[in-house]
């Protein structure tokens, strides 16, 4: 497939839509673990399946046409992509993460990489100045995540990226809400795209899965020794049922952010609901920066119904979004991140980032927005009482 | 109840909606709350996953053990299980181990600040030697890949239990059925399951299995938190292999003794290295400690030169890397399995250019040895005709 063609038409013609061998439109899935070297002198493309296996190859080669990479990789979760990330890392580096970061990359930090001699400082990376004044000698990489995740902060990535390079820094981006269809890192200087594929990517909420995609390939050589070495890869079951996700991704994208744009601006006025995030809204504080760097707003809103009893009586009273945790799939799911997402924060430092008792996240799903409305007008309605 | 009737029943009746005897696959990631603070139990598939854990739930029954996790691959259940040490911790690991473990913890876990050993773990003189304030836990393959050594997990388990180490067993090559390293005092077993568990070469996976309850609920932390997972179907797959685990075992030590056998007086072979042989030096401790012998052993041929056009003559046999599968591989452990370990760790142990290892199948064992046969053959017949050149 030739690069210059639209985001719309690589998504449907990335290079595995054809077996090679049988012309078949769909990559068949190796479930074999090993394979036959014809001779000990010309070893086969694929030897083991944890080294490569054909299957998720197709998905890693796919990944990395739509985020314009050098090369992708896939893992078994999006916590084995972004802990893999983080294994480039040596004890005694330093690194500078988004403190409004997904409760699971936190936890990493914070009890396990820790041990590791791997220290962390969360910053506000809404402010480019708080970034820069967290710099270290030891600083080895800067931890991204845009819009982040509940409450739809925005960070200047060409700004932050720009300022990482003159330092030597690596920069790590967490592009789940977004996917490439909205938002493309490496076109802003990233140089490692992570992804918890099991939300927009897959799409469905029935693949558990994570992708990297590095911007060159010194990182890639790297990052393939880790993916080998820790053997958190992804099965070939699961790399298909992710690709099969992938090809409705365009369609899937538009359909949930214009449901979402509904929601977020009838929530705006809604006078049982305290602070919407949203990055579509006029008055979001982002909005700028995001429209310069993304194509679209993505599906997830936030909002703050003020307090957790309040919250709680959402929940209880909501009858079409799933109440689960996870985001990103064709039906709605509203979650509660105090309890679920960022559980694994303590309370003083959830309330420090905004991620107070009443805060829910709406993962606007491809269900009629009427529907949508009205089934959150009739549970809002409770709690104005 | 006997292992093979558990192995056999694994998940048929956990399903109770249906009452389906083969557990369903449940790719959701996804559950919906009964309400909040209500869980089903499971809430978020990295966390807990139903097909996941019908497996994990097994293999945890079949080895003694407390709690079993299921992980991506072996290599994923071994970081998963390294991720327990910290920064200035250190390791003492079979010297005669498997190239990705000695990658894992050379060129990664290094990194971070944790070191290994490598010695002969069935030697308590050289393991007092090789502890040190700072040690934290002796990893032990047994029999090791791919030379056989044999360790004496009951003496060397109470050794680490004095020194307040953790013990943690590779037991890849005999599988529960054959050998429970739990019950003679292990803390962790790992598993490559993609080896005789899965049995049939067509799932990657690994299996950790810990005993008592604090180790289980730090290890169900670091899974969850790493998240290197495995796959519902891959899960189910896997479980599938195990139903027929003890039937495979069976005709795999019966083949590999069969061959093993018939090698040991081939001319063109010099040593084999099976612990089911009376001349092993394992075979007493073997006998004791496990109810059987796996299914591959290796051999060393009087010439390097007789390798290449041995795989390249084999017909049968496939020459492939991994182990465990109901086909035959036979593997050349010098530029595959354990290309990563370097040349004077490979030469110490005895991995040099003559050894080949054979996984042998459940084919009819005459099949194999006339293959083997024809390709030895061959092969004398091409080298004695390039030293006439």
């Amino acid at each position: 497939m030739s690069t210059d063609k639209k985001l719309g038409t690589k998504i449907i013609h990335f290079g595995g839509e054809i077996d090679k061998t049988t012309g078949a439109s769909s990559v068949p899935i190796y479930q074999a673990s090993t394979f036959h070297h014809f001779s000990l002198d010309n070893p086969p493309e694929f030897d083991y399946s944890r080294s490569g296996n054909p299957t998720r190859q197709a998905l890693e080669d796919y990944i990395t046409l739509l985020e314009g990479g050098a090369r992708g990789f896939a893992f078994a979760s999006g916590m084995a992509a972004i802990s893999s990330a983080f294994f480039l890392l040596s004890s005694g580096d330093h690194v500078i993460c988004t403190e409004d970061v997904y409760g699971g990359t936190y936890r990493l930090l914070t009890a396990i990489l820790t041990r590791m001699n791997i220290e962390t400082t969360f910053v506000d990376m809404t402010d480019p100045e708080k970034v820069k004044a967290a710099l270290k000698p030891n600083t080895k990489a800067v931890f991204l995540e845009t819009p982040s995740n509940p409450t739809l902060k925005i960070t200047d990535v060409s700004a932050i990226c720009a300022w990482a390079k003159e330092n030597g820094l690596l920069t790590m981006l967490d592009n789940s809400f977004m996917t490439p269809y909205h938002q493309r890192p490496i076109e802003q200087g990233v140089d490692i795209v992570l992804h918890s594929a099991t939300k927009f990517l897959s799409g469905h909420s029935d693949v558990l899965a994570g992708l990297a995609v590095v911007a060159n390939d010194s990182l890639g050589r790297r990052m393939k020794q880790i993916q080998n070495g820790l053997g958190n890869v992804l099965g070939p079951q699961d790399s298909w049922l992710l690709m099969r996700g992938m090809k409705t991704l365009k369609v899937r994208m538009e359909g949930s952010e214009q449901n979402a744009r509904r929601l977020a601006e009838w929530l705006d006025s809604h006078p049982a609901v305290g602070a919407v995030y949203y990055p579509g809204l006029p008055n979001h504080p982002g909005r700028e920066i995001h429209e310069k760097q993304s194509s679209g707003y993505g599906a997830v809103v936030s909002f703050d119904v003020n307090g957790g009893e309040r919250a709680r009586k959402l929940l209880s009273e909501v009858k079409i979004p799933l109440v689960a945790v996870s985001l990103g799939a064709v039906e709605s799911i509203l979650s509660y991140p105090a309890m679920m997402s960022h559980a694994a924060m303590s309370r003083e430092v959830r309330l420090e980032r905004g991620i107070t008792d009443g805060l829910v996240r709406y993962s606007v799903g491809l269900e009629d927005i009427e529907d949508i409305i009205a089934d959150l007008d009739a549970a809002l309605s409770h709690l104005l009482g | 109840m006997n292992i093979e009737s558990r192995l056999a029943q694994i998940g048929s009746v956990s399903e109770p909606t249906t009452g389906a005897v083969s557990f369903p696959v449940y790719q959701s990631t996804a559950f919906r709350h009964p309400r909040l603070g209500e869980s089903t139990g499971f809430d978020y598939a990295r966390t807990k996953s139903p097909t996941r854990s019908v497996l994990e739930d097994a293999i945890a029954d079949l080895e003694s053990g407390d709690a079993g996790f299921a992980c991506s691959s072996g290599m994923a259940a071994l970081q998963t299980v390294f991720t327990l040490f910290s920064q200035g911790d250190h390791l003492i690991v079979s010297l005669d181990l498997y190239g990705g473990t000695y990658r894992l913890l050379e060129q990664i876990m290094s990194r971070f600040g944790v070191s290994a050993s490598y010695v002969d773990t069935n030697d308590v003189e050289a393991l007092e030697e090789a502890y040190r304030p700072n040690t934290k836990a002796i990893l032990i393959e047994t029999p090791t890949n791919p030379l056989m050594m044999v360790t004496d997990l009951k003496l060397v388990c109470g050794w680490a239990k004095s020194k307040q180490l953790l013990s943690i067993v590779d037991n890849t090559l005999l599988t529960p059925y054959l050998q429970r390293p739990i019950e003679l005092g292990a803390d962790i077993v790992i598993h490559s399951a993609s080896k005789y568990l899965g049995g049939h070469n067509d799932v990657l996976a690994g299996l950790i299995v810990t005993k008592g309850q604090e180790l289980s609920e730090k290890m169900a932390f670091l899974h969850n938190s790493i998240g290197a997972v495995l796959g519902p179907q891959d899960s189910w797959l896997l479980m599938r292999g195990m139903k027929t685990l003890a039937l495979r075992m069976e005709r795999h030590e019966h083949n590999a003794t069969t061959i093993a056998r018939y090698l040991q007086w081939h001319p063109l072979v010099t040593d084999v290295y099976y612990p089911a042989l009376e001349s092993h030096p394992g075979y007493a401790i073997q006998n004791r400690q496990s109810s059987g012998n796996t299914g591959i052993f290796s051999f060393k041929v009087t010439d390097a030169r007789l390798v290449e056009p041995i795989l390249r003559h084999v017909k049968l046999i496939a020459f492939a890397e991994s182990l465990g599968g109901v086909e035959s591989l036979m593997t050349y452990p010098a530029v595959q399995t354990h290309a990563d370990i370097p040349l004077e760790i490979r030469e110490k142990v005895g991995v040099d250019d003559r050894l080949l290892r054979f996984s042998v199948g459940i084919e009819h064992v005459d099949d194999l040895i006339t293959d083997l046969a024809q390709a030895l053959e061959l092969a004398q017949a091409e080298v004695e005709g390039d030293n006439q050149a």
